[in-house]
């Protein structure tokens, strides 16, 4: 896999449904080595989106491409396991089909979750939980790696360090990297795009350089290589549904 | 001991072999009403099968492989919630059913033996029925374990690792519809999904895979059938809810024991 090479484009995507318009629009690609980054409010349509990168979900118009044979690695939210099933870490991890012993032993050191094979998945701290799912997706040494809100219910140094495992991933494997995230302004610091959307894409950038910024140093005091980088919205536009949302009041929103 | 009685037990053990491992799988997904309101239309082909004159237990397969998928299309649309849509579904077909059953005049059936079971009547064709559907069943899920625990556990995560999800939810589906035409005679078609839902709650306690979960499961099954019949000899109690009753003391005793710990 070549770095820059193309992994997968959507193009022109626009979903309904029951009459309501969740994506309009929308065109997408990541390639070997990027991360991008998907942010908006609740509700925007970022997990439809990803939903159409896995094929998961087809479009109403539109065009999904994905490189012939494309290994996908995919980390879905928290997952919703009954308390009634008895599941450790290491059976969840084996659930996979086709998994190779070798490269099962590497990804759960490379994790960290050596200790935690034996605990059933129901006893995790929320940061351990995430990174069993990451190493669940790993298994499969993707081309692509789709993580769908990777640090939700971790706490920020937690959060920090889930995205330097990120960082080496997409260096280590050169894998692109498509995650969505649930803060708008704090994202990951390597993020090399991100993409704000609420059911059409609003802006496209780069984070700001984390060190520089003033907020960031007065919440951590030091500066770099924690991982997390702020970004700030340049809309060219006004976004009518973005601000439809503000006063919706989900009070997540301010940009 | 008597002939009959034996023909009950070795009727009564096929059926929660198969029940209860299977059961795990409703209690992981979550699907009791579901299990339950596929053995409510049970009763719904039992009339329609004596009104078209075919086999019961094949009247009450189709029925509920049929009103499975109802429910699978009902859902992706999204038309309602899904306990109201089960509650629906469960108690109209358990009254039309009867509805069905009444308009039958030269028919006399007992509605008793349908709704509560009636294991104690179980003839050699029933336990041909029972064992054959049973075996099927076991062989369909062991075929089909890990890809079923994958979509247990995830199933969006499953289907892009590869797993065929819909052929896999189907399977489940086929095989839940099996065993509830195979188990009607035992419990009847109201307690037929505690028979499913019971043994593996009482199992959850002592299992920390599941594998021994549904291994554990049976074995608490069958416990509770011997238990049930010889309660049901000694106190000439009704012999499927005393089945069901067994279950449901091993159940209570299970939570003691981890109480205790």
């Amino acid at each position: 896999m070549k770095k820059g090479e193309q992994l997968v484009s959507a193009e022109g995507i626009h979903v309904q449904w029951s009459g309501r318009l969740i994506l309009e629009g929308v065109d997408l690609s990541v390639t070997a080595g990027e991360i991008v980054t998907l942010i908006g409010p609740n509700g925007a349509g970022k997990t439809t989106l990803v939903r159409i990168v896995l094929g998961l979900l087809r479009p109403d118009r539109g065009s999904v491409w994905q490189r012939p044979k494309l290994r996908i690695g995919y980390m879905p939210q928290r997952l919703q396991l009954s308390e009634n099933m008895p599941l450790t870490v290491r059976r969840f991890l084996r659930l996979i089909p086709r998994v190779h012993l070798s490269g099962f032993d590497k990804v759960i050191r490379e994790m960290g979750i050596t200790h935690l094979l034996d605990n059933p998945m129901q006893s995790l701290s929320g940061g351990e939980h995430q990174r069993v799912l990451l190493a669940r997706a790993l298994m499969r040494a993707p081309d692509l790696l789709v993580l769908d809100e990777p640090v939700q219910g971790v706490d920020v140094a937690g959060q920090a360090e889930l995205y330097r495992h990120i960082g080496r991933i997409r260096d280590f494997y050169g894998c692109g990297v498509l995650m969505v995230s649930h803060d708008l302004h704090l994202v990951m610091a390597t993020t090399d795009q991100v993409m704000c959307i609420n059911h059409h894409v609003c802006c496209v950038g780069h984070p700001e350089s984390v060190s520089q910024h003033p907020a960031y140093l007065e919440l951590f005091g030091r500066p770099v290589d924690d991982g997390l980088a702020f970004y700030t919205h340049r809309h060219d536009h006004i976004c009518d549904e973005h601000d439809a949302v503000t006063e919706v009041g989900s009070g997540y929103v301010d940009g | 001991m008597d002939e009959f009685i034996l023909r009950a037990a070795a009727a009564g053990v096929g059926v929660v072999l198969v029940a209860a491992p299977l059961g795990s799988f409703v209690v992981w997904r979550r699907m009791a009403y579901f299990g339950d309101t596929l053995a409510h239309s049970a009763l719904l082909g039992v009339a329609l099968g004596f009104l078209l004159d075919v086999n019961l237990h094949l009247a009450v397969v189709l029925i509920a492989a049929l009103i499975s998928l109802c429910l699978l299309a009902l859902q992706r649309y999204r038309l309602l919630a899904d306990d109201t849509l089960l509650g629906i579904l469960a108690h109209s077909s358990l009254s039309v059913g009867l509805v069905v059953i009444a308009f039958q005049e030269s028919l006399r059936v007992d509605l008793l033996g349908y709704l509560f079971g009636d294991i104690l009547a179980v003839t050699p064709t029933d336990l041909w029925w029972i064992w054959g559907g049973g075996l099927l069943v076991g062989a369909a899920l062991t075929a089909v374990w890990r890809p079923l625990l994958a979509i247990t556990v995830h199933e969006e995560l499953a289907q892009v690792e590869g797993v065929r999800v819909t052929l896999v939810r189907l399977v489940f589906m086929l095989m839940i519809s099996l065993v509830i035409a195979i188990s009607m005679k035992i419990v009847g078609v109201l307690l037929i999904s505690s028979m499913m839902i019971i043994p593996a709650a009482a199992a959850r306690h002592f299992s920390s895979t599941p594998e021994q979960m549904s291994l554990i499961a049976a074995l608490v099954g069958a416990l509770a059938v011997v238990a049930g019949l010889g309660a049901s000899w000694y106190w000439d109690t009704p012999a499927g809810p005393s089945i069901v009753t067994a279950s449901a003391v091993l159940f209570a005793l299970s939570h003691l024991r981890s109480a205790a710990r």
